[in-house]
């Protein structure tokens, strides 16, 4: 719904109502529809060119895919050493097994500071711990400072993009919510150019005089303690760089062992993402240095369900992950829907298979069956995550999740039929049969029960009357 | 070359005229074909959905029938890379290591349709006429599934009279996807729209492809909005002929 209701902030997991019922409201919205359509299309023809300039793509992706297997595969190891490496540079690390460990570990620090405000770089990870939300209720403000989380914050909106969390608003939209939320904008117009200084305007205020920040990581590298954020506006270096206090919270998935790793990163991330050859500002810290940027740095790792994932064989590349988006922007159910039908911080194709692994709720069960397995994503993916595949396996696990349903009972009931040459030949001669009923003009244009859904505006072709055994035999007497 | 046809469920049922075409244009090539009567369905409903283990029952006796075989051709996409790309994971999740081999096996001897005759035969020719304006729909199980690349296309344009136009985001999905049409109507009905939107552009009287399951749901969109435009699998239109009743 592209009106300024505000909805609901808080933790970023939140998968309120089944797939379904989600998307049948984002489908009404027209203009939530153009939006989303226009902006993906856009960025799936300039990310086709930008990877199409790449003659060893292919070859990148595989040592993209090879680097995260490894790294997963000695996680542990990978962690230890980043602890050790990241304490010997200055830095502090914390260990969180869930959001709210990981919430209560950031609030304890700023807190201890006297902070009232918290300047934030965008990050998906905050997001997922509803970091923002956690902190208002020990009173400090978090700011977002990247310009399409001004845009959700201000709005009281949630994202519906992992890298554009704005991509559903258009420009008149941004305009009424800058004009309520921000100072200094009677005479605001909705030109780009006019929307981006007054949030300039805002933001550089609050680099100034907030001493505290909170940002995400790209990528952590453990032989070295340092810490990556790769980005496109530069307000994110203002917030690594000015803020005397530094805490960055990061899944523990992002750990690669060697700063070398990091080569095929740099490549795969910002052409998969924003089509760019690279990211306008590659910020890389370790640890804290006299005179130097921050005094103080934090390094929050949260689990959250990911060793889980981990240990679930058939679902383990879901934590390849490095949130490029790709794979939203290619996806049909994606651009009819939007993010926000998907209920979490992670929408889309990537987000069908990690939010119902971090969240065991049963709405967020119906997201592995919100796809049609068309394998776009896969394709696109810059680290190979076999998302359709993926897919199909917590569709078995929802299914034995939920016991015998009706589902279940007619499923066996077909395998069975199709387990024997007669009682299959004698189902289809049934059929012709049974729906005769429903057959109008020589088409069936309405299905009772759970196949009404097929005729909401798809007729169906009624069965032959001989099927192709039936020729085939006949032909060969 | 002797074959062994796999016609799934699904085309055996609904649309036995396309295993007629397949069996017919393989027979004037000049082939032999056989088709086990044995064969049920595959299980690809049931892997999709999520039913691994009724599944792996039907593959097991889908091995059955075709271990024998020297070559098996089915006219779907979608089917065959059940074979091929799901089977082997059935197969070894089962720990069983004679039944991967058996389903390894299979999968390197079952082809598409227009695939077997494009990348196994080398014809793009098979001597077919229908005269009519044609626009092709690439399956994603074809396209992405399979590698199938421009198979069917060529042997399109080698089809005389027939006017090939091309579908604007051919690559895009129809939006079918097996259960997904059903338990997400409304979703896959939004992605049928612009489908169909993209195929009236193109002024054809038929769209065709190489699985008759997205074909079904696009006939089904047409025939809602009654424009007169209908579905023909591939192997259809190959089997046209002149002098023949086009269908």
């Amino acid at each position: 719904m592209s009106t300024d209701t505000p909805v609901h902030e808080g933790p970023g997991i939140l998968v309120e109502r089944p797939f379904p019922a989600a998307a049948r409201d984002a489908l009404k919205d027209a203009q939530l529809r153009r939006n989303i359509g226009k902006a993906t299309t856009t960025i799936r023809a300039k990310r086709r060119n930008a990877v199409a300039e790449m003659p060893d793509w292919e070859a990148l992706r595989d040592a993209g895919y090879a680097i995260k297997r490894d790294a997963l595969r000695r996680l542990d190891e990978n962690l230890l050493k980043l602890d050790a490496s990241v304490t010997a540079a200055g830095g502090t690390v914390h260990w969180a097994r869930d959001g709210a460990e990981a919430n209560r570990i950031v609030g304890d620090i700023l807190a201890g500071h006297g902070a009232e405000e918290v300047l934030k770089i965008k990050s998906l990870t905050t997001d997922e711990t509803g970091l923002n939300g956690a902190l208002e209720a020990r009173g400090i403000d978090a700011i977002e400072t990247d310009l399409a989380e001004v845009i959700v914050q201000k709005g009281g909106d949630r994202s519906s993009h992992i890298l554009v969390p704005a991509i559903h608003r258009n420009r008149a939209e941004i305009r009424a919510i800058f004009k309520r939320e921000l100072p200094d904008t009677d005479d605001l117009t909705d030109d780009p150019k006019a929307l981006t200084a007054a949030a300039r305007r805002y933001l550089r205020e609050k680099f100034m005089t907030v001493p505290c920040a909170v940002s995400g990581a790209n990528f952590a590298v453990a032989e070295t303690g340092s810490v990556a954020i790769f980005e496109s506006e530069g307000n994110g270096r203002m917030c690594l760089t000015l803020p005397r206090v530094l805490i960055t919270v990061m899944g523990i998935e992002k750990v690669v062992p060697r700063w070398d790793d990091m080569a095929a990163f740099l490549q795969l991330l910002p052409r998969s993402s924003t089509a760019e050859r690279m990211n306008p500002y590659n910020s890389v810290w370790s640890g804290t240095r006299a005179g130097e940027g921050p005094e103080e740095f934090h390094l929050v790792l949260l689990d959250n369900g990911r060793t889980a994932v981990l240990a679930d064989e058939a679902a383990r590349d879901t934590l390849n992950c490095i949130r490029c988006s790709a794979c939203l922007n290619i996806c049909p159910v994606y651009e009819r829907t939007g993010g926000r039908a998907y209920g979490s911080t992670y929408p889309g194709p990537i987000g069908a298979i990690l939010t119902p692994q971090l969240d065991p709720s049963a709405e967020a069960a119906t997201l592995p069956f919100a796809s049609s397995l068309c394998g776009a994503c896969y394709e696109v993916c810059p680290v190979k995550i076999d998302i359709p595949r993926i897919l199909v396996h917590l569709r078995s696990k929802a299914n034995a999740a939920k016991g015998t349903t009706g589902e279940a009972l007619a499923m066996a009931a077909m395998a069975r039929v199709f387990g024997s040459e007669r009682l299959y030949a004698l189902a289809q001669r049934a059929v012709a049969v049974g729906q005769r009923p429903f057959v109008r003009d020589g088409q069936i244009r309405a299905l009772p029960g759970p196949l009404a859904g097929w005729t909401a505006m798809r007729d169906l072709a009624p069965v032959p009357k001989q099927s192709f055994r039936g020729w085939w035999a006949e032909r060969k007497r | 070359m002797k074959i062994s046809l796999f016609i799934g469920c699904f085309n055996d049922t609904l649309f036995p005229d396309t295993g007629r075409a397949v069996v017919e244009v393989l027979e004037r090539l000049g082939h032999a074909v056989d088709f086990p009567l044995a064969q049920t369905c595959c299980g690809q409903m049931h892997n999709n959905s999520g039913y691994g283990a009724d599944a792996t029952a039907l593959m097991r006796r889908h091995l059955d029938v075709f271990d024998g075989a020297e070559t098996v051709v089915c006219p779907s996409s979608s089917c065959v890379v059940t074979v091929r790309q799901a089977y082997p994971r059935l197969a070894a999740a089962t720990g069983d290591a004679a039944l991967l081999d058996r389903a390894r096996a299979l999968a390197g001897r079952t082809f598409e349709f227009a695939e077997f005759l494009v990348k196994k035969l080398g014809l793009e020719d098979v001597g077919a006429y229908y005269p009519h304006r044609v626009t092709y729909h690439s399956t994603c199980n074809s396209l992405r599934g399979l590698g199938l690349g421009d198979a069917a296309l060529k042997l399109l344009r080698g089809v005389r009279g027939l006017d090939l136009v091309e579908l604007p985001g051919a690559e895009q999905c129809c939006g079918f996807g097996g259960t997904f049409a059903v338990k997400n109507a409304e979703t896959s009905i939004a992605m049928l729209t612009d489908k169909l939107a993209a195929i009236r552009g193109t002024g054809a009287e038929v769209c065709t492809a190489v699985d008759n399951s997205c074909l079904m749901h696009i006939a089904g969109g047409l025939s809602r909005e009654r424009s007169g435009r209908r579905t023909l699998h591939l192997a259809e239109i190959l089997n046209s002929v002149e002098g023949s009743m086009a269908s």
